[in-house]
């Protein structure tokens, strides 16, 4: 038991120090990919390479008078942010991150707990972390905050069930199984799921970037209508913790992405590469090299999600719903039916 | 919905089928944004790294000293007569007995102020000079935060001894040749006690 206590412990440390510093690292990136694009070079003065930007950043912001408004709800304004930075973080509970490690017999997952209902919990959590934007920009009592809280949930609301349908046509090609860990073992030897459904996919990432406040969707935050959006009256640390929750959320959808759809920590002829150097089954080097494969993963959809965000202008706001409700609901039932049928003539669903 | 019975549509183009769609575009779009990542970056590192200058750049202004230390200018005016934007001024003073080695002729600038926010940087001083005193150099001009401090003294601009300033490549060849020549008052050279007249050096 307590040995049990220790290891969840240590993975839990590990799994939430690797999402800040990921999301740390996150900003780092997303300015100097953002400049390369634009052939600038970016932050280069914080140590090599700009590396200690983050740190930099991070010390302003600690350093920042600390600003709340006179007519603001108080205990309101605090937990907003703070909400949005614990759901973010939650969602990273469920991601397998590599294969299980086998210590004198007994298993390790490389994950912090294994729910039968992941996706569930994946969906329920990414919908409470709305609230904290909605909670922060109505305690703000300022219209621009509010004006921006009521984007940001009108837009998780519409684009969570194209995102919702989408997974459902994941489940079904995957057997009906909602664990995380399930369906990206089901990839070890086979084709990724993204073979199976690359409309999926497509809505699926749509959804993530509106899911994240990512740009071409980020009306939640849009500086030209709204001043800030959701965090115009924050300061301080406040402010950071929205902003890094942003980069957690990034990355956290990221790994989702990588498992649904990329074979997560798989990757093609994994076991004959196995063999080939002679790993048996749970050795902690296959499981290293399996993270490492995962994380390569998950730094090309970050790279995307930057790719996009530095490329397409944002959307109108009319437009943004039109999207979702017009084109992207329909193509995911489309995109469901057609996967029904599929899998149905493929022996795969029993009435 | 239409709001109004004057409106019209500008542009009556209809949006074809792939353009509707937006993935094409989209795609279109991220090829050029990724094609830029492989570019050359624009961006000079500037206080590290120097874009090259040019050996006849008109930036800060020196005056410069002979070869012993002695200061060439001679007060004659002819910098402030050229300068379209009346940055120069100057007052003159007689050289004393015992101040050879400090000033070069008779007369020396006893004030000599360019006012740097007045100075368009063209050159004409420089030009104008007889004695090659005045010479502008490829250092930028300091900023500061009063506009006086703008003023540059005899304190700023005579060259240092410490720190001599090369204008050779200001200069053509064809005056660098001139200058050699023997005989010419420009190549009469102070040894300590007297003027060397016509010494080739």
């Amino acid at each position: 038991m307590i040995a049990f206590l220790i290891y969840k412990t240590i993975i839990c440390v590990c799994v939430f120090g690797l999402s800040l510093g990921v999301a740390a690292y996150s900003t780092w990136w997303e300015r100097k990919f953002a400049s390369f694009l634009q052939d600038r070079v970016g932050p280069d003065r914080a140590g090599p390479f700009g590396l200690l930007q983050p740190l930099a950043d991070g010390g302003k912001m600690f350093f920042k008078e600390e600003i709340i408004p006179n007519v603001s709800n108080r205990f309101l304004f605090i937990l907003g942010p703070s909400l949005f930075m614990i759901t973010s973080l939650m969602t990273g509970a469920i991601i397998p991150w590599s294969k299980d490690v086998t210590i004198g017999g007994v298993v390790y997952p490389m994950q912090i707990t294994d729910i039968n209902i992941g996706i569930l919990y994946l969906l329920g959590v990414a919908s409470i972390g709305v609230y904290g934007i909605m909670i922060g920009g109505w305690a703000s009592n300022n219209k621009f905050a509010l004006l921006g809280a009521v984007r940001a949930s009108s837009q998780m609301i519409s684009y969570e069930i194209a995102m919702g349908i989408s997974v459902i046509a994941l489940i079904i090609t995957t057997g009906g199984t909602l664990s995380l860990r399930e369906i990206v073992a089901q990839q070890d030897a086979g084709l990724c799921n993204f073979v199976y459904q690359p409309l999926g996919f497509l809505i699926f990432f749509i959804c993530a970037l509106a899911e994240t406040n990512r740009a071409p969707f980020d009306l939640a935050e849009c500086e030209s209508e709204l001043v800030g959006g959701y965090h115009t009256e924050y300061s301080s640390m406040k402010l950071g913790l929205f902003l890094f929750a942003e980069y957690i959320n990034m990355f956290v959808s990221s790994a989702i992405m990588a498992g649904f759809y990329f074979g997560g920590y798989n990757f093609p002829f994994a076991h004959e590469f196995y063999n080939a150097i002679g790993l048996a089954e749970g050795s902690w080097l296959i499981s290293l090299i399996g993270f490492g494969c995962y994380f390569t993963k998950i730094f090309l959809f970050i790279c995307l999600f930057m790719w996009v965000r530095w490329t397409l202008p944002r959307f109108r706001y009319d437009q943004l719903m039109n999207l979702g409700w017009k084109i992207l609901l329909p193509l995911s039932l489309l995109n469901l039916a057609i996967t029904v049928v599929v899998e149905y003539f493929r022996g795969n669903i029993h009435f | 919905m239409k709001l109004t019975s004057r409106s019209k549509v500008v542009s009556n183009k209809e949006q074809s089928f792939s353009e509707s769609l937006y993935l094409p575009g989209i795609i279109k779009g991220m090829s050029i944004t990724l094609s830029h990542l492989f570019k050359r970056r624009a961006t000079v590192k500037y206080p590290d790294e120097l874009r090259p200058m040019a050996g006849v750049y008109r930036g800060q202004h020196v005056l410069k000293r002979d070869d012993i230390g002695a200061e060439r200018c001679t007060a004659c005016g002819l910098c402030a007569v050229a300068c379209p934007a009346e940055a120069i001024t100057m007052e003159s003073a007689e050289r004393k007995k015992g101040e050879e080695g400090m000033y070069r002729e008779e007369k020396y600038a006893r004030i000599y102020e360019i006012n740097m926010l007045r100075c368009i940087f063209c050159g004409l001083c420089e030009e104008a000079c007889p004695k090659e005193a005045i010479f502008l150099t490829d250092k930028i001009v300091d900023t500061e935060y009063e506009r006086e401090d703008f003023i540059y003294g005899k304190d700023k601009l005579v060259e240092k001894m410490t720190a001599r300033i090369d204008v050779t490549k200001r200069q053509t060849k064809e005056v660098i040749e001139f200058k050699k020549l023997p005989g010419l008052k420009h190549n009469e050279l102070f040894d300590g006690k007297s003027l060397n007249k016509g010494k080739k050096h």
